[in-house]
């Protein structure tokens, strides 16, 4: 839409955005650059340590793209605010940490309800509650399954280098839009905050994926088409006159109270990402094969964890490592093959048991599983991990 | 409206518009606005009820030709249950009543 | 009130602008949102604005219910948070006419915070705040409008708090347009929802409305207050707004109503896109 277009000024964009090339630059920097790269136009946020560079660069750099930026007043209505701009049809993200992500949490029921796609980068800190707001934790992977209420998936994403902070975030925008679903990007303060070497590949390398817009005209759209498992989406303003509430709904988008329809949409809303987990989840896999022991980490974590992998191995250990590159879902067959094998499963993470009640969840009656709690605060050292892996595989 | 008091010489040039009230008697939830905002009267509540059990208005009986079509019942109506249908007008003469 | 305008609202051409399929709606006898909803679509059709360039956007409550009556673009979202959602989709669009139809709890108690935000920075949206004193959706608990006295079900021996006087806070906040009216002053309801939709700026129309649920606990049926529109309120454009609270039950309290203040502090999405030609170096 031309017209619409022209408001965002976003002609010349291209000449805005991060060049193609190796960069050094700070994690939560590359994922914003990596946002508006992705066509990301909309940035609502409130400030909270330690995302805030996200905001502040966004603040800089959107207007320069074309985009708007506004720091409301608190993370309810930054949160509410990109859901109103997806179905206005721009991308949009926001950006927090643990106190804000659990007020987002209420939205985030909403955008999975109305099926609006939006992305929020959590940069995770030392929790509960205010916690150290300035070190690292890994303590909302539960929380960003499971925070609001009811029934409902979202795709969340776990990166561990400032390299995945860029990519992960551009893969965030393109499942949100293709899955009509909320998407978070479960940093951490340390991946967060660490500066590493970044290649941004040319832009025509780069896969964006848009809005799946109505093919029909407005008398027969359906703003929630049953038959489709994603429906198409329209936007505001473009004549469709649709209706969409947080109400349960009928395909027409009418509140309803039949069970028929709760039926209907609830497990349309679960099946969307289920049936579509092994193109979405991601893991990557080392020395996987002829492991007697897994470690099972991720983000910061997963850094560590890979030394004390590998210094195992000099010392004559078959160890392995499985690094979950989404959180949600969980790819959990990435495991299968080892676990058929019968090998035991170590699960290390900066906090005091959450991914790894979801491995049990698949494989407790299969093999066993141990779990390294680590206090948030601070990163498990590659040593710390190393005695744990000893630990555990001696005791055969 | 009566008109008391003065009366124009001239009223014989002039017609008095009227409206005749239509009812969707099913859809009125006999909350009495219309009855109590028509500036002529014209209303009353029915004595029977429609199918959800309210009463809704009905025209007085010998005031069928008093409603002036000023349209206030079909405004102050929540529901869109009673819009004014327009009907010719008559003199002033015929219908006027003190 | 311009005198070129007819505002006759005939039934019959508002009908295009509602989902009749789901009439009669779900409000009680003698409640004022469907008046304000008819009103509303006469306004979209009389404006100047395409039709499918409107959009509203409502909270949780009765009021927000109004969207699913309009065939409009229309989003009925969380409790409270009307006002941010539609204050993100104006700003990615201002090609669109955004307004918020919500209640008095939606808007002024959770939703208190987006509220004054929105206005202080003069978000270009348009607010019809439907206040009954009362949560009518939920059973009938006090909120932050209910007058001090009153019996509800959450206050059962009389509410003891003090209740906000909206035009008053809304002014002091600067909003651009602020006016109050009630469903028996269709005609004024919709030339004010005429001139919001012209205002650049936060604008916000209260609406004084009867309730049956309020009413049957304090000797207010709705038929009573619409009387009490029609005899006890005053129009005055020019009042002052420190001493327009309302107290239904207080007979020798008018209602004052009018369209009370119209100023033109340049709106938030004025301002951002002049911020976005200066940051590309235009």
């Amino acid at each position: 839409m031309s017209e619409r277009i022209s408001l965002l000024a976003t002609e010349r964009a291209e000449e805005w955005l991060l060049k193609p090339g190796v960069y050094f630059m700070q994690g939560n920097i590359a994922s914003a650059e990596a946002a508006l790269i992705a066509g990301c136009r909309f940035f609502a946020g409130y400030p909270i340590t330690p995302s805030n560079e996200i905001a502040e660069h966004m603040s800089r750099r959107l207007p320069q793209v074309g985009g708007y930026f506004i720091q409301f007043e608190d993370e309810i209505a930054s949160v509410n605010a990109i859901i109103g701009a997806a179905y206005g049809g721009v991308k949009s993200m926001t950006a927090t940490s643990g106190p804000g992500f659990s007020l987002m949490q209420e939205a985030i029921g909403l955008a999975a309800m109305i099926e609006a796609p939006i992305v929020i980068v959590d940069v995770q800190r030392a929790g509960p509650s205010t916690g150290i707001p300035t070190l690292v934790g890994q303590g909302d992977i539960m929380q960003a399954k499971w925070g609001s209420h009811g029934d409902y998936e979202v795709v969340a994403y776990l990166p561990n280098s400032v390299q995945e902070m860029f990519d992960l975030t551009i893969e965030a925008f393109n499942t949100a839009w293709e899955y009509r679903v909320p998407v978070i990007v479960l940093a951490d303060q340390s991946v967060g905050q660490m500066i590493e070497r970044l290649r941004v590949p040319p832009l025509d390398e780069i896969k964006i994926v848009e809005r799946k817009a109505p093919t029909v005209p407005p008398e027969e759209y359906l703003p929630f088409d049953s038959r489709y498992l994603v429906p198409p989406m329209a936007v505001a303003g473009e004549g469709y006159r649709f209706h969409v509430t947080s109400l349960l709904h009928t395909d027409k988008g009418y509140p309803t109270t039949s069970h028929e329809h709760s039926v209907k949409l609830i497990t349309r809303l679960i099946r969307k990402i289920r049936e579509n987990e092994k193109i979405i989840g991601r893991y990557e896999a080392l020395a996987l094969d002829d492991a007697d022991l897994v470690v099972v980490a991720y983000g910061i974590t997963s850094r560590s964890a890979l030394r004390a992998v590998r210094e195992a191995r000099r010392e004559g250990l078959k160890v392995g490592l499985f690094r979950p590159i989404t959180a949600w879902p969980f790819p959990y067959w990435g495991l299968r093959e080892a676990v058929d094998r019968g090998a035991k499963i170590l699960v290390v993470e900066i906090n005091m048991g959450q991914m790894v009640r979801v491995v049990r969840e698949y494989y407790s009656n299969l093999v066993e599983i141990h779990f390294m709690p680590w206090a948030p605060g601070a990163v498990p050292r590659p040593h710390d991990i190393l005695l744990k892996i000893k630990e555990v595989y001696g005791g055969e | 409206m009566p008109i008391r008091g003065r009366r124009p010489l001239n009223l014989s040039r002039f017609l008095k518009p009227v409206g005749r009230p239509a009812v969707n008697i099913n859809v009125c939830k006999g909350c009495g606005f219309c009855i109590e905002f028509c500036p002529v009267g014209v209303l009353e509540f029915s004595d029977g009820v429609n199918v959800w059990g309210y009463q809704y208005p009905v025209v007085r009986r010998g005031m069928e030709y008093s409603c002036v079509n000023c349209g206030m019942c079909e405004r102050v109506c929540p529901e869109l249950a009673i819009e004014v249908v327009e009907e010719p007008s008559i003199p002033y003469e015929v219908r006027w009543v003190e | 009130m311009s005198s070129g305008l007819r505002l006759g609202l005939r039934t019959e051409s508002i009908k295009s602008l509602l989902r009749l399929e789901r009439f009669p709606h779900i409000w009680c006898p003698g409640c004022g949102i469907g008046t304000v909803v008819k009103c509303f679509a006469e306004a979209v059709l009389k404006s100047d604005i395409p039709v499918e360039k409107h959009v509203v956007v409502s909270g949780i409550g009765c009021t927000s219910r109004a969207p699913g009556y309009l065939k409009l673009d229309g989003f009925h979202v969380i409790h409270g948070r009307a006002t941010p959602f539609a204050v993100g989709l104006k700003t990615v669009r201002q090609d669109l006419e955004v307004t918020v139809i919500a209640g008095d709890g939606d808007i002024l108690a959770i939703g208190g915070n987006h509220f004054i935000h929105a206005i202080r920075r003069n978000d270009d949206i348009n607010v019809i705040l439907v206040n009954n004193f009362i949560y009518g959706m939920t059973g009938g608990q006090y909120g932050p409008t209910t007058t001090k006295g009153s019996v509800t079900t959450t206050s059962p021996y009389g509410y003891i708090e003090g209740s906000f006087n909206v035009p008053y806070l809304a002014a002091a906040l600067g909003a651009n347009f602020v006016a109050r009216w009630t469903p028996l002053h269709t005609k004024e309801l919709t030339a004010a929802m005429l001139e919001m939709f012209k205002v650049d700026g936060f604008a916000i129309i209260e609406v004084v409305s009867p309730c049956l649920i309020y009413g049957e606990m304090n000797n207010l049926p709705p038929l009573e207050v619409m009387k009490l529109f029609r005899d006890r309120t005053v129009i005055d454009h020019e009042a002052d707004l420190s001493k327009i609270d309302i107290d239904l039950r207080n007979p020798g309290k008018p209602i004052v109503l009018g369209n009370f203040v119209k100023r033109s502090r340049p709106s938030y999405q004025t301002l951002v896109r002049e911020l976005i030609k200066k940051a590309r170096g235009r």
